[in-house]
């Protein structure tokens, strides 16, 4: 059955690397819902957050073959109840729609967005939340014309204390350790 | 210590720090530097000048599989670098280690679609195990050291390494230190116990045990270990394509081989069996044939280095994690003496069958004509199984490995995962480079011959001593095959009006004889082998043979054909 998986990648920050992973799912022919790469706790390490619409087969063979990756530290996955996670999404209306009525700001008091810059011409509000949200909001703002629309992918962090990576780069020292024998 | 020399000089002493001495490869513009460095190091690192890229890589490659190092290539940018890829993925898809070094463009005008400019880290991503673009001088011995180091440990594969000219003339302080160690890159995985244990409780339970021989027992150097277990426990075993010559053609246990063109008893003992343990192999399509109907009797155990080839064809119910030689080492132990007499009893059954059937007819042709597995044995007996066998693809190459026998590992070249044809002339320019003190027959098609003939003009120039037999039946023998089986005869485009090879060969100053009559069959096989130099054989065989057994595409090993199916 095709899930909702979020993969989570640590590896080196290198040139090249992200094609190397996208390319993954490409031959699979497997789409990319969202993706972000952003900096770790640990420097030096990026963090890969991909999302996926797959079955649980699927995805654990997608982690393998990123986890192969020379410059991969690890990889792995996890549904969405595993993880804490938000989306920020921007919307652009029309500033003589705000001005209008009251609608648009009980619409933004209501789903606990932000107005972020108002100007003659636009007004632009920022909403965080699960994409599920973010589209509620952009439908009922909708009515009054949303001029522009963004989402940003996932960002993510496990319900454990400290970030994986740390209990992995531990093993891996000792890995490499033996390996240097 | 520290020396103050250039780019390129500084990429050839990090060859030779690696101990490689012979590269193939074909200068150009953007790696001319290279090549000026490499004219002060000639007598050190032996080059062959291929007549194309493509010959290059293939060259390499035979290189490293008949060696177990190392194989080296260098190519120029642009059209230079993208004759590589079909080489480079043939490497990847047959972990064959290989090192590619490619001039690119000067850093400034990366980007610009400056003069033989072409992206090949981004076209070799998918097909390398790794690959960098050196733009910074500095980096030269820290990248070269993690390329060897890469291309060679865990599951090997193929590196390319893209050095932009400007960085090629800049200087650096030259210190050269082998990698050992990559923070993100685990080659070989702890071994774990609890997996060698189970592992060797079901081996010690089988009744039935069957054990399928892939490359990485040659990679891992596990022959001896393999013996031991193989005679230890009494387990029949079978090869793959790539697997073949890790166990002597003659062991009591080697069963033959797997797969469509495999052995009768191998695929139908398959689903015959109680324990099939995958040792250092990835259950190639052509080895499971229908998925669905393969094995599902048996428990499976799969040995395997790399953790991403456990389960991802075939669920194992004994999954242990690591390269052939450490696992049988410390597996060996724990298993019991015993014996499988009935059990393997079956495989001599099953190979008497085919016998009669199949390989007498294959082997000893009686109506005069010449078939492509008579030339094979005849080849494989006048060089009492010591010799390097190189393949191209197609019925030559499944002919080859079902009837070439072997003594020694390491002594089967063939493209297996990517079946590139024009593997085989090259490939064999590498292998007998790698090994001058062996004898090299590469047997090849009509078809694949003409990919790559133009490494003749290598073999010329070097006077590498391979023996070409080229099997000519005038045809794209499998293809026609697939034809003549599955789409009603209708040869479409598979015939070919071939040149006069002898004259081809002539006018490489190559030696030739073509036979024609079987009669005349061992006669030139000993005059070929003879000959102090490179010899070309051609063999005309019969036009419209198949090779059998088979098990047809989407069928079950267990519906291996062993001929035609009446219409």
């Amino acid at each position: 059955m095709k899930k909702e998986y979020n993969i989570t990648a640590y590896s080196e920050n290198h040139i090249g690397l992200l094609n190397r992973v996208t390319i993954i799912f490409t031959r699979r022919k497997v789409n990319i819902e969202s993706l972000t790469v952003s900096a770790s706790a640990i420097k030096g390490v990026s963090k890969f957050t991909i999302v996926v619409e797959v079955t649980e087969e699927q995805v654990k063979k997608i982690v393998q073959q990123i986890e192969k990756q020379v410059e991969v530290l690890k990889a792995y996955y996890l549904s969405n109840d595993e993880i804490i996670y938000q989306e920020v999404a921007l919307y652009k209306v029309s500033t003589e729609a705000l001005i209008g009525g009251d609608q648009i700001e009980k619409l933004v008091r209501k789903h606990n967005a932000r107005i972020l810059e108002i100007t003659k011409d636009y007004t632009v509000i920022e909403k965080t939340g699960h994409s599920e949200e973010t589209q509620d909001f952009f439908n009922e703002l909708n009515e009054f014309k949303v001029l522009q629309f963004v989402r940003s992918g996932k960002v993510a962090i496990t319900r454990s204390p400290i970030e994986r990576l740390s209990e992995f780069l531990k093993k891996r020292d000792e890995m490499l350790k033996v390996l240097d024998k | 210590m520290a020396e103050r020399i250039n780019g390129s000089e500084a990429i050839i002493r990090s060859l030779i720090e690696e101990g490689v001495e012979t590269i193939f490869g074909y200068p150009g513009g953007a790696i001319m530097p290279v090549y000026d460095a490499l004219y002060d190091h000639r007598e050190t690192l032996h080059h062959i000048l291929t007549r194309h890229e493509q010959g290059a890589i293939h060259a390499a490659q035979g290189f490293a599989r008949a060696t177990g190092k190392v194989g080296v290539c260098i190519a120029t940018s642009g059209p230079g670098a993208t004759n590589l890829v079909t080489g480079i993925a043939d490497a990847m898809i047959d972990s064959t280690a290989v090192v590619c070094i490619t001039g690119q463009v000067s850093s400034p005008l990366l980007g610009t679609d400056a003069f033989q400019e072409s992206d090949i880290v981004g076209m070799s991503m998918p097909v390398t195990k790794w690959n960098h673009q050196i733009t910074n001088v500095e980096e030269i011995p820290e990248v070269m050291a993690k390329a060897f180091y890469i291309a060679r440990s865990g599951r090997p594969g193929p590196v390319l390494i893209d050095v932009a000219k400007d960085v090629q003339f800049a200087e650096l302080d030259f210190e050269y230190s082998k990698c050992t160690a990559i923070r993100s890159y685990i080659p070989y995985f702890p071994i774990d116990n609890k997996q060698i244990e189970d592992a060797a409780e079901a081996i010690n339970k089988a009744k039935k045990p069957f054990l399928l021989i892939g490359q990485g027992v040659i990679i891992s150097q596990a022959e001896d270990e393999l013996r031991e277990l193989l005679e230890k426990a009494d387990i029949p075993a079978a090869w793959t394509l790539l697997g073949n010559s890790a166990l002597p053609s003659n062991h009591p246990l080697n069963v033959g081989m797997l797969g469509m063109h495999g052995n009768y008893g191998p695929n139908i003992k398959t689903n015959e069996c109680d324990l099939l343990i995958g040792l250092g192999m990835r259950f190639d399509d052509r080895v499971t044939g229908k998925l669905t109907a393969y094995a599902r009797q048996a428990k499976i155990m799969h040995i395997e280095v790399d953790p991403s080839e456990i389960d991802k064809i075939v669920k194992a119910d004994y999954p242990v994690l690591g390269d052939a030689k450490s696992v049988l080492k410390k597996l060996i132990p724990l298993i019991e003496k015993n014996s499988h007499k009935e059990w393997i009893q079956g495989f001599k059954d099953a190979y008497e069958i085919e016998y009669e059937k199949v390989i007498k007819n294959d082997i000893y042709r009686e109506n005069g004509k010449i078939s492509m597995g008579e030339a094979v044995r005849i080849a494989s007996e006048k060089t009492n199984g010591n010799a390097i066998c190189v393949t191209d693809v197609g019925q030559q190459q499944m002919i080859a490995s079902r009837y070439f026998k072997f003594n020694q590992t390491k002594s089967m070249v063939t493209s297996g995962g990517l079946g590139t044809m024009g593997f085989g002339l090259p490939a064999a320019v590498g292998a007998q480079m790698g090994r001058p003190d062996r004898t090299v027959i590469a047997f090849i098609g009509d078809g694949g011959f003409q990919m790559t003939m133009q490494e003749m003009g290598t073999i010329a120039q070097e006077k590498i001593p391979v023996k070409v037999v080229i099997l000519n039946n005038n045809f794209l023998g499998m293809v026609r095959q697939w034809q003549e089986l599955f789409f009603e005869k209708r040869y479409s485009f598979t015939e070919l009006i071939n040149p006069d090879f002898i004259k081809l060969a002539e006018a490489f100053g190559i030696k030739a004889r073509k036979v024609t009559e079987n009669s005349e069959l061992e006669d030139a096989m000993d005059e070929m082998i003879k000959h102090d130099g490179p010899f070309l054989l051609e063999v005309v065989v019969e036009k419209e043979d198949n090779v059998f057994p088979m098990v047809p595409t989407g069928a079950s090993v267990s519906e291996i054909i062993l001929e035609k199916p009446k219409a």
